[in-house]
């Protein structure tokens, strides 16, 4: 590795870190024969970097030059950062030769956008392009799409990638329009609604189109948007566009700000409620009002996880007794995951639940208690009812903050 | 009955274990009076059980057996014992046992399946290959790795599948694995020093790992939490951790103290200005960016473009081109180009100056023998061929749109229109259009006479297109 290329692969990778989604599920089961190389799995995260994130991607800017001037990007063309710029079969060597040391699951590729947005556009289909083509590789490959660039490129693209993505970034029309003056509200829905369709389309013609779907990622903390209007946000992006993920990314500060944004410590805490609001969504039949319903005006505690901040608003639904509740309600519970309440499910079928035994099927039977009834066990009325549970559902936030 | 002893082998002995079951099965042996040795205990005591490979096999739920796959890999020494009692229960009233995940034994073999499966994935995950040249030239990626549990032979097909094509040798305590492209070698258990110390590429990898940390999140617990640092020596990126962590709070700092700068460069108002114009700007651009393209549908791999004047009073837009059309690169000169080049000919239309183009640009085929046989573009291929006939038409600007057949109707109007029933003059998109048969259905019909007659409607079709553009 030349010098050059070290400085463009530094510049590169650090512009592409606020990016959030490393994901590398979803794509069709597949292996490359004996004149390709890879093969998909379920995910894999190769590495961990100190912020506790995984690197299950080679994740990479093509370029960072940038004609679009986003106050919250470091890319934007008014920002002072260092410039580089790759070309397709640099991209296409970096990725291949990363992942025959079993670094990277695949590439996941962005880009600032030079000369037009169909320019960057082709430039990245041709790296997966050729990545496929000319060197048939099964890995996975997550393209981000520019939204302004030309339909018949974005249906090329998708051809080659297992996934799309097109990144809200702000969650209403009005931030975008301060904050990022080229980016339009609707073209981006546009282009996600498109998106939507054709991978719906390819899916009833049996052709291979962003098989993994197509995800996005807003902003968290670039401006004044509440939590409950970003939840009611995802709920449609998931209920409309059949997104995969929403990701959320806490507004960081970046080297070479704007000036039009505070700096601050991103809002780790935020985030992390957020993801944990939006796993409700989609995983435990929470509605984004009744997610909402656990914080005050829109804003979701921050000390506790809301699942428990809504629980402690309906305590007239607790306790529950393990032995017979239904799977809805049990999937309320503070501290039930989903899995521990399909072994609850199994192992009710053939025995009567002790304690002994919720503790061996959930992870932890400490945020449990106040909410249960067991063969053996009934929390004390004061505990169910009357007494202040938070200090003990209180969790820390997983991603700590900084100060 | 007294105490028996059973042999088996260390590491994942799934075989041995199958056949002490089945002898211990067979002399009705309960749990607790059988002994399990591996080949290097030296404390044997209690009575050898006569070999008896012969015993019948025994049946068990797949979950069972499932769950005595991953757990004969674990480490602990006691994992035949819990195992053989969880057979025993499982023959014995017990049979659905396993979705009991309160049960003790259950649930402590459940929780040494998972460990031995996050060692699996770990393994998937960690391994790092490093390049060599072996004594006669060839190209070999090497690794050393150290599994917590015994974990080889269950973690090397994942590598096989994905790195088929490379020749590789994975190196661990447990022994060795080596793939040349088309076999898997055994070989013995290896030392780290057996493995390079150094690869191309690691630099990169590093340079790479530190880059993509964002300091203004640093959270080093999580990261051990995923990354436990027992697997830290092993993995060459981790050698940036500890100073990107002492760094992270400064470089964060710095960052937030920083003022917002003013941009050093000049506003590119110029560039900015011509992003927005990125359309194809002529016909020839746009048929640039058409050839370039994959097809949008499968089949052959270059398009066909349309062909004629710009500003041609007619455009006629036919289906997709068909075999020779597509050897030759040029639309409607097969049997149907011939037939509307006749009809044309005969109302007194100079094909030269019509222009004439598809719906579809690139033959959809179904290969049969040597033949290709024309497949019908279905509604979704036809949209996405739409937008660059609708720019096509807009370079061309044609007085008069004509749709030959339900294809191309489809395609000019968005709809499923029946051909028969929208036959004649209509508006088609911003042009005045008309809709008539595509000329491979006059030469469908059996029927001569019945086709005589259609011919002729065809060719009053045209004589009334002519009229229509002459206005």
């Amino acid at each position: 590795m030349d010098d050059k290329f070290a400085a463009k692969l530094r510049i590169l990778s650090d512009a592409a870190k606020y990016d959030a989604s490393c994901a590398s599920s979803g794509a069709p089961k597949r292996a490359a024969g004996v004149d390709g190389i890879g093969s998909t799995s379920n995910g894999i995260c190769h590495a961990y970097t100190p912020d506790g994130r995984c690197v299950s991607l080679l994740k990479i800017l093509l370029t960072n030059y940038c004609l679009f001037d986003c106050a919250y990007c470091i890319n934007r063309r008014s920002s002072n950062v260092a410039r580089a710029r790759f070309t397709v079969e640099e991209v296409v060597q970096l990725t291949l030769n990363f992942y025959k040391r079993n670094y990277i699951e695949g590439l996941f590729l962005s880009s600032g956008i030079v000369k037009s947005p169909d320019h960057t556009m082709e430039e990245m289909m041709r790296v997966a392009k050729s990545l496929r083509q000319e060197h048939g590789f099964a890995g996975y490959i997550h393209l981000k799409t520019i939204p302004e660039a030309s339909p018949w490129l974005i249906e090329q693209a998708g051809l080659f990638a297992d996934r799309m993505s097109i990144n809200l970034e702000l969650p209403s029309a009005d931030s975008l329009r301060a904050l990022a003056p080229e980016k339009n509200a609707g073209t981006i829905t546009n282009a996600m609604g498109q998106m939507h369709e054709r991978i719906e389309e390819a899916k009833e013609d049996r052709r291979k189109f962003s098989p993994a779907g197509q995800s996005t990622q807003i902003i968290v903390g670039a401006d004044a948007t509440t939590d409950a209007s970003l939840l009611d946000t995802s709920a449609t992006l998931y209920k409309d566009y059949a997104l995969r993920r929403v990701y959320y990314s806490a507004f960081s500060p970046i080297p070479a700000a704007s000036a039009v944004l505070p700096l601050k410590a991103p809002p780790l805490q935020r985030e992390n409620r957020l993801y944990q609001a939006d796993w409700l969504l989609r995983f435990y039949g929470f509605t984004p009002e009744e997610v909402a319903s656990g914080g005050t005006d829109g804003m979701l505690d921050l000390d506790i996880d809301p699942k428990s901040a809504w629980a402690l608003k309906n305590r007239h639904l607790f306790p529950l007794d393990v032995n017979t509740a239904d799977r809805e309600m049990l999937l309320r519970v503070p501290g039930l995951g989903t899995r521990s309440v399909d072994r609850i499910l199994a192992a009710r079928r053939h025995t009567k639940l002790r304690l002994a035994d919720v503790a061996r099927l959930a992870k932890s039977v400490k945020r449990l208690r106040p909410f249960l009834v067991t063969v053996d066990y009934r929390p004390l009325a004061r505990l169910a009812g009357a007494l202040d549970l938070r200090p003990q559902l209180a969790s820390a936030p997983e991603q700590a903050s900084l100060f | 009955m007294g105490m028996i002893r059973m042999a088996v082998q260390d590491g994942a002995d799934l075989d041995g274990f199958r056949n002490a079951v089945r002898t211990l099965v067979a002399h009705h042996a309960l749990p607790d009076t059988v002994v399990w040795s591996t080949a290097n205990d030296n404390d044997l005591f209690g009575a050898a059980m006569p070999d008896a490979s012969g015993a019948p096999a025994v049946s068990l739920p797949r979950d069972v057996a499932d769950l005595i796959k991953l757990a004969i890999c674990h480490s602990d020494p006691e994992r035949f014992a819990l195992l053989y009692q969880l057979v025993w229960r499982v023959l014995h009233g017990e049979r659905a046992l396993l979705e009991v995940q309160s049960d003790p034994l259950a649930h402590r073999l459940q929780l040494m399946a998972k460990s031995v499966q996050r060692d699996i994935h770990k393994m998937h995950a960690f391994l790092r290959f490093r390049e060599t040249k072996d004594p006669d030239g060839t190209e070999r990626f090497v690794a050393w790795f150290e599994p917590e549990h015994h974990i080889l032979d269950a973690a090397v097909p994942f590598f096989i599948e994905r790195f088929r094509g490379m020749v590789w040798s994975i190196l661990t305590p447990q022994g060795a694995r080596h793939w040349d492209r088309e076999t898997l070698v055994e070989g013995p258990p290896a030392h780290k020093s057996d493995a390079p110390d150094s690869d191309a590429f690691e630099a990169a990898w590093k340079s790479y790992y530190e880059s993509i940390f964002n300091p203004a999140r640093v959270n080093p617990a999580a990261m051990r939490q995923h990354m436990p640092k027992k697997y830290w020596r092993n993995l060459p990126e981790a050698a940036a951790i500890a100073d990107l962590v002492r760094e992270a709070p400064q470089r964060a700092r710095e960052m937030i103290e920083r003022e917002a700068a003013m941009p050093a460069k000049r506003d590119p108002k110029k560039a900015v200005a011509a992003m927005a114009e990125q359309e194809p700007k002529s016909l020839e651009a746009l048929n640039a960016l058409i050839a370039a393209s994959e097809p949008l549908t499968p089949g052959a791999d270059h398009a066909v473009l349309g062909e004629g004047p710009i500003g041609a009073d007619i455009a006629f837009v036919g289906e997709q081109p068909g075999d020779q059309e597509d050897l030759e690169g040029k639309p409607f000169i097969g049997p149907a180009g011939q037939m509307l080049d006749k009809a044309l000919e005969e109302v007194g239309i100079d094909r030269r100056r019509v222009y004439v183009t598809n719906a579809v640009k690139h033959f959809k085929f179904e290969p049969r023998g040597k033949r290709r046989i024309h497949k019908k573009p279905n509604p979704g291929e036809v949209k996405r061929y739409r937008w660059w006939l609708t720019k096509e038409l807009e370079f061309v600007r044609p007085k008069l749109v004509v749709a030959l057949g339900g294809t191309a109707l489809l395609s000019l109007t968005g709809k499923p229109l029946s051909v028969m029933r929208s036959r004649g003059p209509l508006q088609l998109g911003e042009f005045p259009g008309y809709a008539t048969v595509h000329p491979s259905y006059l030469l469908r019909i059996p029927d001569p006479a019945v086709k005589e007659e259609a011919y002729e409607a065809f060719r009053h079709d045209l004589q009334r297109i002519k009229k229509l553009a002459a206005t």
